[in-house]
């Protein structure tokens, strides 16, 4: 069975950015997040693309999860530029395109370049201190971890029920695949839960 | 060996028609290295299974892990019992293998090199070595069940009850992971539709209709559940 796969597992390697800490890259991260959305300017947003893909080939990441990633954010960015274009013309158009595919981008060289375990290590230190304040660093990072690893399943339980619904010939009646996917989903989710109490993990 | 107790342990569940009785009231007592449980679709199998690390609270009576009562302390009974399900899709949580054997670990191995040290040898021990970084999605269903069996042992449980955990597998597979659970030093609770298996287990438990139906060796007790079977088929049920 293969999975669609939105978020791009990590790969290892020994590039700058695979050994720079996890805070750095996240933070990093945020701050470029802040400002592709807050700088509206078309030279700007061609700079952040440039930028995004030079941290790709720094870090080393691979055409196919670049393309995969691009693939992943297409759908999104021609609906809303087709959007932007009707309400504010061409060039705010394209620079709205621009600045989804700068943001794809780096949020597939981080994914790549850092394990998840990292990441919710980092998460865990940096709630820690909040703890006094009623945080559950562990219970978070869970709830994290599970929501990327949630995404891939997901899709999967969506591609086999509407298999399933065109197999008897039903993919245009809705009720027949989104009853099933709803139902298979909540399953899933209850399973999940299961099994993460059956590892003892979350509770207590 | 741990000694399994059931207490006249039963689950009945409140449902839209009214309470059902899953479990009967059921004594037993379990000291075999491993236990097979058989038994028709929906006879409570599972049920059974699920007392024994608290997933399933027993309504009435009660389930006692080497001296720990399962509904008084569920979270000691647990760190004790590994749980194997039937579908590893639901238990594999992290996106690589090497992340999701690490994630078993975290309470039990502080610092990240120490954990994902011990987390390569478990998966070398479960012919995973090579696919330490490989994503989850990736793996064949036998691979996926080894990994979520990995991720049980990983944490040392004294007993590891397993769902049906080759119902979803081939041939080939189900011999793999059957032989790894059987193999088990430690206890093994097995609910099972492979009858090979079964045979292969010290104790064997029919359950029907939410009874133990026989209790016994494994080989009269496979045997047992085949002709009733065939009594069902053959009264037209
Ligand atoms: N929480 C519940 N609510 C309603 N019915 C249940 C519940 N748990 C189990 N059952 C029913 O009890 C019976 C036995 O279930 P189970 O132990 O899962 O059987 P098995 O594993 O042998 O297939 C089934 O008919 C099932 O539908
Ligand atoms: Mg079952």
């Amino acid at each position: 069975m293969s999975t669609p796969q939105l978020v791009g597992s990590y790969q290892p390697g020994d590039s700058l950015v695979h050994r720079l800490p996890v805070g750095v890259k996240v933070s990093t991260l945020a701050v470029f997040s802040l400002c592709v959305v807050a700088v509206r300017s078309m030279p700007a947003s061609w700079v952040f693309l440039a930028l995004a893909l030079g941290a790709a080939l720094l870090a080393r990441v691979s055409v196919t999860a670049l393309a995969r990633a691009a693939r992943g954010v297409l759908l999104v960015a021609v609906v809303v530029a087709a959007f932007q274009w009707w309400l504010k013309g061409p060039d705010r158009a394209i620079e709205t395109v621009v600045d989804l595919f700068a943001l794809a981008l780096v949020a597939v060289v981080l994914t790549a370049t850092t394990p998840v375990n990292a990441m919710l290590d980092a998460l865990v230190r940096w709630i820690t201190p909040f703890r006094r304040l009623g945080a559950e660093p562990d219970r978070v990072a869970l709830t994290v971890g599970l929501a990327v690893q949630a995404i891939p399943g997901t899709i999967a339980i969506a591609v086999e029920t509407r298999d399933a619904a065109r197999a008897r010939g039903l993919e245009r009646r809705p009720r027949a695949y989104l009853s099933p996917f709803v139902i298979r989903v909540v399953a899933r989710a209850q399973e999940t839960g299961d099994a993460l109490a059956a590892r003892g993990l979350g509770d207590d | 060996m741990p000694t399994l107790t059931f207490d006249a342990a039963g689950v009945t569940v409140d449902t839209p028609h009214g309470p059902k009785v899953v479990l009967e009231p059921t004594t037993l007592e379990l000291t075999e290295r491993r236990v097979g449980v058989v038994g028709a679709n929906g006879s409570g199998k599972s049920t059974l299974a699920r007392l024994v690390n608290g997933l399933v609270t027993a309504t009435t009576g009660r389930v006692v892990v080497d001296g720990v009562d399962v509904s008084k302390d569920p979270s000691r009974v647990r760190r004790r019992v590994g749980f194997v399900f039937t579908d590893p899709a639901a238990q594999v949580v992290m996106p690589t293998c090497v992340e999701d054997v690490e994630l078993s670990l975290r309470r039990h191995v502080k610092g990240a090199t120490a954990r994902r040290a011990r987390a390569i040898e478990m998966l070398a021990s479960f012919g995973l070595a090579d696919l330490a970084d490989t994503s989850v999605h990736a793996l064949s269903g036998g691979q996926r069940q080894m990994l979520a069996l990995a991720g049980v042992l990983a944490v040392e449980p004294s007993v590891v009850v397993a769902d049906e955990p080759t119902t979803l597998l081939d041939l080939a597979n189900t011999r793999r992971v059957g032989d790894v659970l059987l193999g088990l030093e430690q206890q093994l609770v097995l609910v099972t539709h492979d009858l090979d298996l079964a045979r292969r287990c010290d104790r064997v438990l029919v359950v029907e209709d939410g009874r133990i139906r026989y209790d016994g060796a494994p080989d009269a007790a496979v045997d047992d559940y085949v002709a009733s079977v065939e009594a069902r088929e053959g009264a037209g049920l």
